[in-house]
């Protein structure tokens, strides 16, 4: 599985990340990153134990993450939530949580299986 | 770019996803030594502790513990947000957000997802345009340090001269100034009441130098006397503090300047007292310009701790004990706890300044060896310069022999290179040239007024050289001279002439030569008389110049000439022509036209105002008589201009028909044109 087939794999836009990174050492080495940001656990948990201060930072950097490495579909999902967290209100987590879930649960497939290739 | 090897500049990436910063890290580690800060508490932590260190912050906005936004709000708390540039990156794309971002002094706002050649090009561009403006800001700071020197170093030297002239101690200005210091720093830290600046505290300082600038308007007597003054006295001795503000007041073009109000607050009411029973306004409490109280307060705590002809010094607990006593006037408490908090500190600088004494006349040698010395590199190098330009003037002037002047209007002076002086026989440089007695005899009574009416007016900025070819007499000898000037404009609007350069260049032989060769091409040479053609220039003039004049043109010819050749001798014949043009010269007048226009062909014109008739009688006998053994005789025929704008041509042709009338009548005689003939 080469990096681009990673991308397609994930929801990913593989030619826009790396006409803005310019090196796929760089974005790989970025990707490989990705699964171990604590970010997912953090929304997690601060959804269910009811922070919503902290869970918009932790979909916000999602977002922020995904935006930096070009995974298009959870960023989108992931900026969905963001907003709907945005101003402390927790009420709308439970419609975009699961989009999130999924498209997380997707990527980070896809990578493990790049990396196992490698 | 050079340097960067041996500096790297540091920049200081904050973000709470360690991913985010590995990025940013990962594009400028190559160029940049990158610090992370994993939140915004971290960032304003690492800031304070080695902010110095950072060309550069690189910012997100949403973070746990403290965000961007925070981070961004105490950089302007600490005002390191002046000299060090934020870049904010973020995923925050709401206006608002931007907005706020730059309104906190963010320098640049970087969307997410970036493009890494973009951020690496916007990194670089920030910390050179603020390196760029760290300099510049570097070089005008030192210029107002120098300034600042400047200033103080005058202020100083003021002083001391004033203090040269009371007799007291060298270091009492020195003194008042380090106590005015002190207390001004205590009094800012215990209230902001009032808002005394850095600034102002400087100007404060600066300011209490002139304190006693009064004295010099008071009576030396008085002023200098050992005993006790008399109440008369005392009353003199008082107004030192109006006759100072009435100086600095005074000082109409620096009114507005800082430094001359603090003064004139100084000097005006460092005698008041807090409890309005001072002098000159009895000003009470804080009416009192905190400036004035805190001088008044300075000045009595040095002069208790200080010798005088009539005390010994007390020393610096007496001092501070009379003081709080109220034994040597009335303070603001408020003033009169910062001295006593202050009291060790300032105890402790006074020594330090005796300790370094310096006798008056050193300080005095080390200003002036201060100042030689910082101008010295430019000025020195100018004055050579000109020296060269002054030689190399003078030089090329003798070797012209040219008269160079310049006449400087504003002082009315005239100078004259050396050679020129010597021609005029006056010295190089004269003031009010016009009443010169040797250049009036020279030039003539009026010659400056002519010149002033003939060329200042004529000239402006855009044309200011004039030339003009005349003749002068000058060292008793009347030559062509080519007057060539140049006015010199002034910046003012509108412009003035400041002064006039210019020289006299002898062209008398060139012009006489000119002269020579212009007059042979327009006369006869064998009569002295005009040729035909210099005739013709002549007439055409005078009927251009002078259109509205009546003209009479004459032509004739010496009967029977033929003869006289053949019968004396061509040499008989030339003296005969030479004696015809010497009759005709003897009876007319200079501005009439006579020429010799061919072999024995003459013509007169002139001007009349009265009838012709009885004039051509006059010079027709006038020709008219024997040369020699010839019988000479003239057949003349005359033509007047009838009407103005007649052509030269036009008259000739009719007179030239009146000498064919008469000669065909039998010559010997002249006739009038008559419009039958033709």
């Amino acid at each position: 599985m080469t990096l681009q087939e990673c991308y397609l794999a994930l929801g990913g836009n593989y030619d826009d990340v790396i006409g803005r990174l310019r090196s796929e050492r760089l974005v790989q080495k970025f990707v490989l990153k990705f699964p171990a940001d604590g970010s997912y656990e953090l929304l997690l948990s601060s959804v269910a134990s009811g922070n919503a201060e902290e869970a918009f930072r932790a979909a916000h950097t999602i977002k922020g993450m995904c935006q930096n490495l070009g995974f298009s579909e959870l960023a989108a999902s992931s900026s969905q939530l963001t907003e709907a967290l945005r101003g402390g209100d927790l009420s709308g987590a439970d419609a975009y949580l699961p989009a999130v879930k999924r498209d997380y649960e997707r990527t980070v497939a896809a990578i493990k299986e790049f990396e196992a290739n490698l | 770019m050079k340097g960067q090897e041996t500096q790297r500049e540091s920049i200081l990436i904050v973000d709470d996803s360690e991913m985010n910063r590995s990025i940013l890290a990962d594009m400028l580690l190559d160029e940049f030594d990158i610090t992370e800060a994993e939140d915004g508490a971290q960032a304003i932590d690492i800031l304070q502790r080695e902010g110095g260190k950072f060309s550069l912050v690189l910012l997100d906005i949403v973070m746990p513990n403290v965000d961007g936004f925070g981070v961004l709000l105490e950089m302007n708390r600490t005002r390191a947000i002046e000299d060090l540039p934020v870049i904010m990156i973020s995923s925050e794309t709401a206006s608002a957000q931007i907005e706020r971002a730059y309104e906190l002094g963010a320098t640049d706002f970087i969307i997410r997802p970036f493009d890494a050649a973009i951020v690496h090009r916007r990194v670089l561009n920030t910390i050179l345009l603020y390196t760029k403006q760290k300099k510049l800001i570097g070089i005008i700071e030192a210029q107002i340090n120098e300034k600042e020197q400047n200033n103080s170093l005058m202020v100083d030297i003021l002083s001391h001269i004033v203090e040269f002239r009371n007799g007291e101690s060298g270091l009492h200005i020195l003194h008042v100034r380090t106590i005015t210091d002190h207390l001004l720093r205590k009094l800012a830290k215990k209230t902001d009441k009032y808002a005394l600046t850095d600034w102002e505290i400087s100007i404060i300082g600066m300011a209490s130098a002139l304190h006693d600038i009064g004295k010099i308007g008071i009576d030396d007597k008085i002023l200098n006397k050992p005993g006790k003054l008399t109440p008369e006295e005392f009353a003199v001795m008082k107004t030192h503090s109006m006759i100072g503000a009435r100086m600095l007041e005074g000082l109409t073009v620096h009114k507005g300047n800082p430094l001359i109000r603090k003064a004139y607050e100084i000097c005006r009411w460092h005698h008041e007292r807090y409890d309005g029973r001072g002098y000159p306004d009895g000003l009470k409490g804080d009416e009192i310009p905190i400036s004035a109280q805190i001088v008044a307060l300075a000045d009595v705590y040095d002069a208790l701790t200080s010798e005088r002809v009539y005390k010994p010094p007390f020393s610096h607990e007496a001092a501070l004990q009379m003081i709080q006593n109220g034994e040597c006037g009335a303070f603001n408490p408020l003033l009169l706890e910062c001295l006593s908090e202050e009291a060790e500190l300032i105890r402790a600088s006074l020594a330090a300044e005796a300790g370094g004494r310096i006798p008056r006349h050193e300080i005095r040698n080390f200003t002036d060896a201060t100042l030689h010395a910082k101008g010295t590199s430019a000025s020195d190098r100018t004055l050579k310069l000109l020296d060269y330009e002054r030689m190399k003037f003078n030089f090329y002037a003798e070797l012209t022999e040219e008269i160079q002047f310049e006449y400087i209007v504003e002082s009315d002076l005239l100078k004259l290179s050396p050679w020129g002086a010597k021609k005029f026989g006056v010295t190089t440089e004269i003031v009010c040239p016009a009443k010169s007695k040797e250049l009036c005899e020279q030039l003539g009574a009026a010659w400056f007024e002519g010149l002033r009416a003939y060329y200042f007016k004529r000239i402006t900025p855009e044309n200011a050289e004039f030339h003009h070819e005349c003749l002068l007499k000058i060292g008793g000898e009347e030559r062509w001279y080519n007057v060539i000037m140049r006015a010199m404009f002034t910046d003012d609007i509108p412009p003035r002439i400041g002064s006039v350069i210019g020289k006299l260049v002898d062209i008398h032989e060139v012009h006489t030569a000119m002269e020579e060769l212009r007059e042979s091409s327009i006369r006869d040479p064998l009569t002295g008389l005009l040729n035909r053609a210099g005739a013709l220039e002549e007439i055409e003039q005078k009927l251009k110049n002078y259109p509205e004049r009546k003209y009479t043109l004459a032509v004739f010819d010496i009967d029977k000439f033929k003869n006289a050749n053949d019968e004396y001798g061509h040499l008989f014949g030339d003296k005969v022509l030479c004696e015809v043009a010497e009759r005709v010269m003897h009876n007319t007048r200079a501005g009439d036209v006579c020429a010799r226009i061919g072999g024995d062909e003459f013509l007169i014109v002139f001007e009349h105002t009265v009838e012709i008739q009885p004039i051509v009688a006059r010079i027709f006998h006038a020709i008219c008589g024997k040369v020699g053994d010839f019988d000479l005789t003239v057949s003349m025929g005359i033509a007047e201009m009838t009407e103005e704008g007649e052509s030269y041509k036009e008259i000739f042709r009719r007179a030239d028909l009146a000498l064919y009338v008469c000669k065909n009548a039998g010559r010997a005689s002249y006739t009038f044109y008559d419009p039958s003939m033709e």
